[in-house]
């Protein structure tokens, strides 16, 4: 790997990075992992180096705006390297973006396993196909691992950071690769579009007796013009079978191997942090490499503190007394008053704020079965949304 | 301004991911069930833990009463499929349903709007039923998909029909699509926090959801809003305290943790500036009511939050 160093001194994370070529971050939704991983990604061009690349899933285009980059599209774009020095970071590399057009990906696949031009034309047209692609939303988690093989596989990047799609189920894009193998290979696809390739004579008697009860009542119910419909799909999609099998059995390899790393972005709340767990304990019983576990937006820790909040009951206990020893300072302070008021209002504040912080260091301990390298990033006070911002996120995890 | 929102007959909580979308769905159908409604609430995430915010264990697809007045379900497709089948086909099927039932979800997975039309079939058939008086319900309270899957979720009788030419689903999803369309009767429901991204998607989706579905939509409720901490007057007098002569006197008044204080206090009002930039983008964008619900400075949830929630609901509706 050209142009990666990574100091003998270097934290955790960083060794972890300078080690993989894949990093995928997953995690419920809502819990920072866009931001979390162009973090990541802009921290590693600045510290390894070599040629780094963002891919992103998020449709709310949050890191196209981060990364100065309006419109980016299923092509990874090259970050300027005056918006980072701008920023005040120097990149030691390259440093690339690229989001996940669902449709135009899958469109690439299409057109690349189709053995003609004039398959590939019927599968893009045919109306099963516009709606599984565009319509519904599970066609991401495949597609997005497709991707990313289809990226890792040019050799051009020596490290891709993808962030996973927001799926129901946080683990459906890690077997998505083998349920798309499997129900092209399945055998009741197979049987489902049988009476439309035997066509007549003796195969479409054996055919008849087999699925009778099963046509009949989908005929019914769903009408057979839709069978037919779902037939001609399968039947044009079957004739990529093999590369689509293989190709499907590749990215399930590479998700595999020892090159990617994932790593688990969670919120100190219940629920996301709950599903972190599952998802640490589920990635390591299939045998995948658990990298980081990223703890985000947490509170800062002196809200915690004891010393704290006895300074802030007495704020609110005795707001009177308190506030007598700093009217002769005059200015502002000079209304006892007004003064005691804001005291009590501080105090009260950070009683509120100290139930949530120890809420959330409750739950920190209570992790079990997490990674070896447990990341801290706290709340920033501002949005992400430069790379200013980025860089501060970056500093947080680069750390540990 | 009277939303009426609880005198529809269906209505649906969707928003982001991680911003309290289901404590909502719980909290509005707690607040309906405390003005004597007998409410129905759906859980369409199987992973949810919408009957925890009733301190009730998990239940299935047949409706259990979770809380006085509140029953709930949780979406399941192939219960949903073989309730289907066994309504519609009244032929003597039970027997066969397995591998009937087997062979249909594969359609549907070969075709997933089938999955989406058993999902949302199953809620606007509860639906109908109470209309039609088969059923006790005065309101389907859903805990739909998250942003992403919603618009594809609501749209399927539409996609569905575009798809099929005949056959008994076709027919059906024509009264699905008008109950789904009458502002009398349902509405969308978007959820969202006062934080860059929910806003974003929120935005996006009401614009979607206005481009692709007949679906009426009903309110945005913004969650988890920050107290405002001061008036402009009380900003200037915790600037001065903030100063180095008044911190050490605060300091040896209440113990060294007087800093703490002051940094919380400053971490507070910058969170709370930072959301109202986002609030208020909400507010210019959408020409839609907003409730808003206050962040819940509390240990954990529950039916406590839950209550908490409906109250400040009830609040926001005027009840």
């Amino acid at each position: 790997m050209t142009g990666r160093a990574v100091a003998p001194d270097a934290s955790g994370f960083e060794q972890l990075l300078a080690a993989k070529e894949i990093m995928v971050f997953c995690g419920s939704g809502g819990v920072g992992k866009t931001s979390i991983a162009a973090a990541t990604a802009l921290g590693a061009v600045t510290r390894l180096g070599g040629k780094v690349l963002v891919l992103t899933i998020d449709p709310a285009r949050r890191l196209a705006s981060a990364l100065g980059l309006e419109g980016i599209g299923n092509v990874e774009r090259r970050v300027p390297d005056e918006a980072l020095r701008a920023a005040g970071v120097t990149p030691r590399g390259e440093l690339y973006a690229a989001m996940l057009d669902t449709k135009a990906s899958w469109d690439d696949l299409v057109t690349r396993h189709a053995p003609d031009r004039a398959t590939a034309q019927r599968i893009l047209e045919n109306r099963l196909y516009h709606n599984i692609t565009a319509r519904f939303v599970q066609s991401h988690d495949y597609i997005a691992m497709e991707r990313l093989f289809e990226l890792h596989a040019t050799g051009t990047y020596d490290l891709i950071v993808i962030d996973t799609p927001p799926t129901r189920n946080a683990l459906d894009f890690l077997e998505a690769p083998a349920r798309m193998a499997e129900f092209f290979g399945g055998r009741l696809l197979r049987w489902l579009t049988m009476p439309y390739r035997m066509g007549s004579g003796r195969g479409a008697r054996v055919v008849n007796v087999a699925s009778r009860p099963f046509y009949q009542m989908a005929d019914r119910i769903l009408g057979s013009q839709f069978l037919q419909d779902i037939a001609e799909f399968f039947l044009n999609f079957q004739s990529m079978y093999d590369g689509f099998v293989a190709r499907a059995e590749s990215v399930e390899r590479l998700l595999h191997d020892r090159r990617t790393t994932f790593s688990v972005v969670t919120t100190l709340e219940g629920a996301p942090l709950r599903e972190a767990e599952f998802f640490c304990s589920e990635l390591r019983a299939r045998k995948f490499h658990l990298g980081a576990l990223v703890l985000n937006k947490t509170l800062p820790a002196y809200l915690r503190s004891s010393e704290g909040s006895r300074s802030a009951a007495a704020m609110v206990t005795n707001a009177d007394a308190v506030a007598a020893q700093l009217t002769d300072l005059g200015g502002e302070l000079a209304d006892p008053t007004h003064d005691a008021r804001v005291l009590r209002t501080i105090g009260d504040s950070f009683e509120n704020f100290s139930v949530v912080a120890k809420r959330e260091a409750e739950l920190r301990g209570e992790l079990e079965g997490g990674s070896d390298i447990v990341l801290d990033v706290p709340g920033l006070e501002v949005d992400i949304h430069d790379i200013g911002g980025l860089v501060a996120i970056g500093d947080y995890l680069f750390a540990g | 301004m009277s939303l009426s929102l609880l005198d529809r007959r269906l209505l649906f909580f969707t928003g982001k991911g991680g911003v309290g979308k289901s404590t909502v769905a719980a909290a509005f159908a707690l607040l309906a069930a405390q003005h004597g409604k007998r409410v129905l609430v759906v859980q369409v995430d199987a992973k949810g833990n919408l009957t925890d915010l009733f301190e009730h264990r998990p239940v299935g697809f047949k409706p259990v009463q979770v809380h006085p007045g509140v029953y709930a379900l949780t979406m399941n497709t192939q219960d949903s499929l073989k309730e289907y089948l066994k309504l519609n086909l009244k032929v003597p099927v039970i027997g066969r349903i397995g591998p009937v039932a087997r062979a249909l979800d594969f359609v549907a997975s070969a075709a997933p709007g089938v999955k989406e039309i058993l999902t949302v079939g199953k809620i606007v058939w509860e639906v109908r039923e109470a209309i039609e008086g088969r059923a006790d319900w005065d309101l389907v309270v859903v805990d739909a998909a998250a942003t992403g899957h919603v618009v594809a979720q609501l749209g399927a009788p539409e996609a569905i029909r575009e798809l099929l030419s005949v056959g008994v689903v076709k027919t059906q999803t024509e009264w699905m699509s008008e109950i789904l369309a009458d502002p009398a009767i349902t509405a969308l429901n978007v959820v969202a926090t006062p934080e860059e991204m929910p806003v974003n998607e929120t935005i996006e989706l009401v614009a979607q959801a206005r481009a692709e579905l007949a679906v009426p939509l009903g309110a945005v409720i913004v969650n988890r809003v920050l107290p405002e901490l001061f008036t402009r007057d009380d900003e200037r007098v915790f600037a001065a305290m903030s100063e180095p002569e008044p911190t050490a006197r605060l300091s040896s008044a209440t113990g060294p943790g007087a800093t703490a204080v002051l940094d919380g206090a400053r971490l507070a009002v910058s969170l709370r500036r930072t959301r109202a930039v986002h609030l208020s983008r909400l507010r210019k964008t959408l020409d839609l009511p907003m409730l808003y619900v206050p962040y819940l400075f509390v240990r954990s949830h529950g039916l406590r939050v839950t209550h908490r929630v409906a109250e400040a609901l009830g609040e926001e509706l005027g009840l």
